[in-house]
């Protein structure tokens, strides 16, 4: 059986102001999707819905694993059911190590049954199988000790959410802009590294501006949000369509659409001068 | 004989004490409740001391009189006369393990003794109640000069550093608490490391209260030679019982020329305990006093460990980390005094705050006139985990001298819902996110202590946030 994620008509709002107005999408185990769309237009959202953050709130609609409703469980559950997302702005959080942290997320996605205080991960296999993963991606070994994105740069939080997709090995992850604040030469390792670890092996979903990230990653899907909506669905011919020509036609399209994100940027804009 | 039944129901979850149990123990002498002249003289006959002490003690129990109660930090309401000062456990103190009586070695075995005495054969030193009944020394440290004994045994064989040093460097005069242990002291570690010693594993020692409402009273001093070095730690933990109990001890350090000291407690007492405990050092020039501080449990604590930099050159710093939880008032701190120019003090205070439980944070930065060019940094941080407890902060900063440096920065923070939604993403529960977070928060001073400590530590914080959240 394939594992399916799938979004119907979810309605999203964050505070009391509706941010997703309907939202479809079917991502099978295997498959790699990539979600496109201006500023603002609700991608995030989408993502930080799926993990069950507690300031965006399900409104109406329904996101099932397998059949089984995620919008029940709580967030560390939709861990240990295999969903995962790499987030724009990770958190830090200071005192605790990386490598203390990636044991006991590990321990848990991996054995989803364990109970509180139970053993976790024996330290050597641990150890053993983190310092592969992170030369892999070329990372200093001296990053699992320093502390959760604590100082982190723009570039290594990234690399350490990347490093988090390959331990957890999730079945359906979202990469939230996973290449923003890389350079060019981390983007293309990341796209490899990324196309490596789930390409076909997990489902995916790539928030992304640039279609760098794309490159080892062709999308069997690309969609577009415009205003809380998924507006268009294509190819991956449609992503690079978008690449090289913005989104005047998407905008053009789709008038309503784009008046809703007017309204929110403004609604934003607002609020930060406030 | 014992009993694993604790003296009463447990009151709220998260309030886990991990060592609530008590041993029945039959002393061989328990002096009448309460304190007066016979009592003190009923002590000081017992341990057959010498005159000196005796009168000592005499002076200190009028002082102690004569004191009003402190007028700041947490509320105390202790009937003196309700208290047993003196208990002795055996009569002699056990050499090896073997001596040691089967019902006090019960109480060991579940605070984990056995375990410190395989590894730091050497250096460990227990107390039971009120005396000293077990510890070794390693030989090679008595060969280097190394004293570790307990304070009555110190009295009778030291005759000469003990006149010299007790109660010099905190008289009686300083607190109606200092006076009283003055008055009523027993047990405690007495150490002396010779000129040019270094002492490369920490010396330890365990303190533990059990008869019910029995004052401890513990009574350290240390004295750090010319260019020597050493780590003492003790750590602390009592039984849970419904009467209140008194914890008020002394402890007296001296850091000669180029030596080094550092000192680190983990208290976690009953939360029916007062723990009111003076510790004072001198650090001469060039030396470095280090006191690493942590308090766990307890009804109120007031514990503000000083370093007086007596000559230029001298370095102090002070460590603390204080949790409270329902029905606990951690009133924790310290002071720095710079005496003399080139001195360089820091004080790190670290508390958190849960289940309405209140940690203040008071301190006291000295420069005295003529200690230019001194340094001195304190930072407290707060973290708060809910809406009932709650942090305070009561900084003194007095300076009489132009040329200093002086810093002061305090933060107070609650969990992040940011923060425990990042964890939680990973898979991990809320229990686990928010004790992760608030081992974090300590992490900076947790990796001072031991190895061993430092595992203590972390599981002791873990017993606490048990059942504080969802
Ligand atoms: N926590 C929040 N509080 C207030 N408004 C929010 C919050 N999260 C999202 N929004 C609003 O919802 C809208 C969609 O935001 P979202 O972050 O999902 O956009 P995005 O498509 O990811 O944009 P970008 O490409 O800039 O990352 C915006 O108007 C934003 O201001
Ligand atoms: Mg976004």
């Amino acid at each position: 059986m394939t594992h399916v994620l799938k979004i119907e008509d979810l309605h999203v709002s964050v505070g009391d102001k509706p941010i997703l107005r309907g939202v479809n999408l079917t991502l099978n185990h295997g498959e790699t999707h990539a979600l496109m769309g201006p500023n603002g237009s609700g991608k995030s959202t989408l993502g930080l819905a799926i993990m069950g953050h507690p300031g965006y709130e399900v409104t109406s609609g329904s996101i099932t694993l397998d059949g089984k409703d995620v919008l029940e469980m709580a967030p560390d559950e939709r861990a240990r059911a295999g969903i995962f997302m790499a987030f724009q702005r990770p958190m830090a959080i200071p005192g605790v190590k990386m490598a203390d942290f990636l044991r006991h997320a590990t321990t848990n996605v991996r054995r989803p049954d364990r109970k509180e205080g139970e053993e976790l991960i024996p330290m050597r296999e641990f150890r053993k199988e983190l310092r592969e993963k992170m030369e892999h991606l070329r990372m200093d070994s001296e990053f699992a000790r320093r502390y959760v994105n604590d100082g982190f740069s723009g570039g290594e939080m990234k690399r350490a959410e990347i490093l988090q997709l390959a331990m957890l090995q999730p079945k359906f992850a979202v990469l939230d802009e996973t290449d923003s604040g890389l350079d060019a030469d981390a983007v293309r390792l990341a796209s490899e590294s990324i196309a490596d670890i789930g390409h076909q092996k997990m489902g995916l979903l790539i928030i992304t501006h640039h279609d760098k990230l794309l490159e080892h990653n062709p999308p069997d899907f690309t969609h577009v949000m415009l205003g809380g909506r998924l507006v268009e669905t294509g190819g991956k011919e449609l992503a690079e369509e978008l690449h090289q020509h913005g989104y005047d036609r998407i905008r053009k399209a789709y008038p309503d659409a784009e008046a809703l994100n007017q309204k929110l940027l403004a609604e934003e804009a607002e609020e930060a001068l406030a | 004989m014992s009993t694993d039944a604790p003296a009463e129901p447990k009151s709220e979850i998260g309030e886990i004490n991990k060592y609530n149990f008590r041993t029945e123990t039959t002393g061989v002498f328990k002096a009448k409740k309460g304190i007066n002249r016979d009592i003190v003289n009923q002590i000081s006959d017992i341990k057959n001391e010498p005159d000196w002490m005796r009168e000592f003690r005499l002076r200190s129990l009028d002082i102690f009189e004569s004191k009003p109660m402190p007028k700041w930090g947490g509320s105390i309401d202790i009937d003196f006369q309700d208290i047993f000062y003196y208990l002795k456990p055996t009569d002699h103190q056990g050499k090896t393990w073997d001596d040691v009586p089967q019902e006090i070695k019960d109480t060991f075995d579940k605070l984990g003794i056995p375990e410190a005495e395989k590894k730091f054969l050497a250096g460990v030193k227990a107390q039971f109640e009120s005396e000293v009944v077990y510890g070794s020394l390693e030989e090679d440290l008595a060969k280097k000069g190394v004293i570790f004994t307990d304070t009555d045994t110190a009295v009778r064989e030291h005759p000469e550093l003990l006149r010299e040093y007790f109660g010099k460097i905190i008289p009686p005069e300083d607190n109606k608490f200092a006076a009283l242990n003055s008055a009523v002291w027993s047990g405690g570690s007495f150490i002396y490391i010779p000129k040019g010693v270094s002492i490369d594993f920490p010396l330890q020692a365990y303190f533990r209260i059990n008869a019910e409402s029995m004052g401890q009273f513990e009574r350290t001093l240390i004295l750090v030679d010319e260019g020597a070095n050493v780590h003492y730690v003790e750590g602390c933990t009592a039984p849970m019982y419904s009467t209140e109990s008194l914890h008020s001890a002394v402890v007296e350090v001296v850091v000669k020329r180029n030596a080094r000291c550092r000192y680190t407690t983990i208290q976690n007492w009953a939360n029916n305990i007062y723990n009111l405990v003076t510790k004072r050092a001198y650090a001469y020039g060039d030396a470095t006093m280090e006191w690493v501080d942590g308090n766990l449990g307890s009804k109120l604590t007031m514990k503000y460990p000083a370093v007086h930099m007596m000559e230029p050159g001298a370095r102090g710093e002070i460590l603390s980390i204080a949790f409270s939880s329902a029905g606990q008032h951690q009133d924790a701190g310290a002071k720095l005094v710079h005496e003399a120019p080139n001195t360089t003090g820091q004080i790190i205070s670290k508390s958190i705050s849960k289940n309405g439980g209140r940690s203040s944070y008071r301190g006291l930065v000295s420069v005295h006139p003529g200690a230019h060019n001194s340094k001195n940094n304190v930072v407290c941080d707060a973290l708060i985990l809910d809406a009932e407890s709650r942090s305070d902060t009561y900084p003194y900063i007095e300076v009489s001298e132009q040329d200093v440096q002086i810093g002061h920065e305090a933060s107070v923070s609650r969990i992040g819902e940011e923060q425990m939604f990042y964890l939680l993403s990973r898979g991990l529960t809320e229990q686990e996110a928010s004790t992760m977070i608030v081992n974090g928060f300590i992490e900076p001073l947790v990796k001072e202590l031991p190895m061993e400590y430092a595992i203590e530590m972390n599981r002791l914080i873990q017993l606490q946030m048990e059942g504080s959240v969802g």
